[in-house]
């Protein structure tokens, strides 16, 4: 009992980042209908960020309090912006009306790109950088195991449920939010209605990337550790995440990224163990069980678990 | 300036033409050519820098001696990132540069298919760091090792938990690699055979950063002792989730845990890792002078650099003793004649092409700094 619950606090933490990531590929997908592939790179660049603003800071003798860790959340958050803004101007928006797989091969592309440049600016080994946020707490001791949860992985459950909150909110009752979901729905009619919608997929983009750069932020401060390569293997589960949730379902992303977090953790948990049919199963293969419970839910609900059938627009 | 690039332009056709015509005289003009080969990108660049710093040192110091055969040497490199195809594709690369030797790979993984191009395309190869049994094992006539084998570094590793952790529960963690899963299998043999059987035995996926799911798994069995076989990054993420979780575990690895970068991973929670690697080549004698030299250029010989440079010696001290670069004659020279004569002190090969006295000890991780284990 006491061993589940504390691989359960271990899914929930891992994934609640996957959640933050996969709001920036729903988002995207919602608004323009295109994957965005370079958004797991964009994450990368938010750790990058963050991982810069951290060693500056105690260059300058700056103690490393949850003022410097907000602080450097904000950096990185605005910077990470900026690329993800210049992202959609260079390589999205003059392929916009252009047949459908240029802006995915674009995409590709972009991701590339920025891989590259951190590895050519930053090097291509992994920095580590000490760790900030320490502690953990004991939650409950029983037959000899005790649960035990670390400040890190409370940090990671307030900041992406606030965050996702205030971005929740921003969506669904600011002016912009009501831009972005008329554009959603029909980008020519929101244009014709007087709706400047480049602006709104700019905006699109821009609280993506910051989305990315406060799991970066997170991740980095969880595993501390930062590298160029980092962003394709948490891209591709969050992705996953954001079609199991259904895409364009902020919610379902949030939910797709707890499901896939859960399913790798407690088939590491359990495959394996010496019960049941468990015995037979193998703890490496848990990122083939998060894969074949996406293909299962692709297959029998199409447009993920909270997401809306589609309906051709006629 | 248009007579010149013509001249250039004719002689890099010329080249190829006489080299294939079997012309002996066009090979002694050119430069002969050797290659370093490792990561020189990702998780593992660590490596591939300290096995080209070690090259391109040793290289520097035999031209200046005067070259081999009269000629001089050029020293070529190769990326492969540890990835097993990328391997491939260099090793074709540099057999296509008419590479007489190549030092490298790091990554057994890496070293084994390469060394089928090698033995193909009729290049010697030396490897500083490959510990898989398998790299010699198979028997072809162009590899050869500098370092030790999982084997010999496994029954070490063995024989030291078994009769310094006993009766503590034991749990063996491996990443599938060449290298990780052979020092593993070998490290669990003749810890079995020493009388102890391991609580868990399991793989762990390499590349991933959270590894808290398998680390709560070791927690509930009670593991005190936890042997690692694979790389740094991930041994020092272990680690560090073990003692963040609260768990009072002694970590074991390989050689591969040999570099500062375990440290700035795990933290203080690396505080008496340990790991096997043979003692401390920069300390030896003969090592002093080439040490200096590497110190006043301001690079550590830490790790492998050290390695590869005496493998780089034994290429050349035995081209020189055959009289000859030709890649079977020098292969066959470095396994009957010797011993050589390296910064690590004098090497002989068997007739697989492994070194005859390895020597592994154990150090421990200690404050940031490693040191070996009574000494």
């Amino acid at each position: 009992m006491a061993y589940a619950l504390q691989q359960l606090i271990n899914g929930v933490a891992l994934g609640m980042i996957y959640g933050l990531i996969a709001v920036g590929y729903t988002m995207v997908y919602g608004i323009i209908g295109m994957i965005n592939f370079a958004h797991g790179d964009i994450f990368m660049v938010g750790a990058f960020v963050s991982l810069i603003s951290f060693v500056l800071l105690s260059a300058g003798g700056w103690a490393a309090g949850p003022g410097a860790v907000l602080l450097v959340l904000l950096v990185s958050m605005a910077i990470t912006a900026l690329y993800g803004w210049s992202v959609e101007r260079i390589a999205y928006r003059p392929l916009r009306g252009s047949f459908r797989l240029a802006p995915l091969i674009s995409a590709i592309g972009m991701s590339i790109v920025l891989q590259n440049f951190v590895q050519v600016s930053q090097g291509a080994r992994a920095k580590p950088i000490e760790p900030i946020i320490q502690g953990s707490v004991e939650l409950w001791h029983g037959n000899g195991f005790s649960v035990s949860l670390s400040t890190m992985q409370i940090v990671i459950v307030v900041v992406t449920l606030a965050v996702l909150a205030i971005f929740t909110w921003l969506v669904t009752s600011t002016k912009l939010g009501r831009a972005m979901r008329a554009c959603e729905q029909d980008r020519k009619m929101a244009g014709l209605l007087g709706i400047d919608t480049d602006r709104t997929i700019s905006i699109t983009f821009v609280i993506g990337a910051a989305l990315a750069a406060v799991a970066g932020t997170l991740y980095l401060l969880r595993y501390g550790l930062a590298d160029f390569f980092m962003g394709f293997i948490v891209g591709v589960k969050a992705f996953t995440a954001a079609v199991l949730g259904g895409v364009g379902s902020l919610p379902g992303a949030l939910l797709g990224g707890l499901l896939i977090g859960l399913i790798e953790t407690l088939w590491s948990a359990y495959a394996g163990q010496d019960m049941f049919l468990l015995r037979e199963l193998n703890p490496a293969y848990k990122d083939v069980a998060a894969f074949a419970i996406l293909i299962a839910t692709l297959i029998f609900l199409p447009s993920g678990l909270l997401g809306r059938a589609e309906v051709e627009k006629v | 300036m248009t007579i010149q690039r013509r001249t250039l332009l004719g002689a890099s056709i010329a080249t190829p033409a006489l080299l294939s015509a079997g012309g002996a005289m066009a090979q002694a003009r050119g430069p002969i050519r050797i290659a370093v080969a490792g990561p020189l990108t990702g998780a593992n660049a660590t490596f591939g820098a300290q096995m080209k710093e070690g090259a391109t040192q040793a290289v520097t110091d035999i031209n200046a001696a005067g070259g081999i055969l009269g000629q001089q040497l050029v020293l070529e490199t190769g990326d492969d990132a540890c990835d097993p195809r990328q391997a491939v594709s260099v090793a074709n690369q540099l057999a296509g540069r008419q590479v007489r030797a190549v030092i490298g790979h790091y990554c057994s993984g890496s070293s084994i298919p390469a060394s089928k191009v090698y033995a193909e395309e009729g290049v010697v190869q030396i490897s500083p760091a490959s510990t898989n049994p398998r790299y010699t094992d198979e028997g072809s006539w162009n590899t050869f090792r500098t370092c030790g084998r999982d084997d010999q570094q496994g029954a070490v590793a063995g024989k030291y938990i078994a009769a310094n952790f006993q009766g503590k529960r034991v749990a063996i963690l491996h990443d599938n690699s060449a290298y990780g899963k052979g020092l593993a299998d070998e490290t669990k043999k003749a810890l079995n055979a020493a009388g102890t059987t391991e609580t868990i035995y399991s793989a762990y996926t390499p590349g991933e950063r959270d590894y808290n799911a398998l680390v709560s798994r070791l927690k509930a069995a009670n593991i005190e002792v936890i042997y690692v076989g694979g790389y740094h990054t991930e041994a020092g993420l272990i680690v560090r989730q073990a003692k963040e979780q609260g768990m009072a575990v002694t970590l074991i690895g390989g050689d591969a845990l040999m570099t500062n970068e375990f440290w700035q991973i795990s933290g203080a929670a690396g505080e008496g890792t340990m790991m096997t690697f043979p003692s401390d080549p920069r300390k030896r004698p003969t090592a002093a002078e080439v040490v200096a030299r590497f110190r006043a250029r301001n690079v550590d010989p830490e790790g492998f650099v050290l390695y590869t440079y005496a493998s780089t010696q034994v290429w050349a001290e035995a081209a020189k003793k055959a009289g000859t670069v030709d890649p079977r004659r020098v292969a066959e020279t470095i396994k009957s004649s010797g011993p050589w004569q390296t910064v690590l002190g004098p090497m002989s090969f068997d007739r697989k092409g492994d070194v005859t006295i390895p020597d592994y000890v154990f150090y421990v991780w200690k404050n940031g700094s490693y040191a070996e284990v009574g000494a």
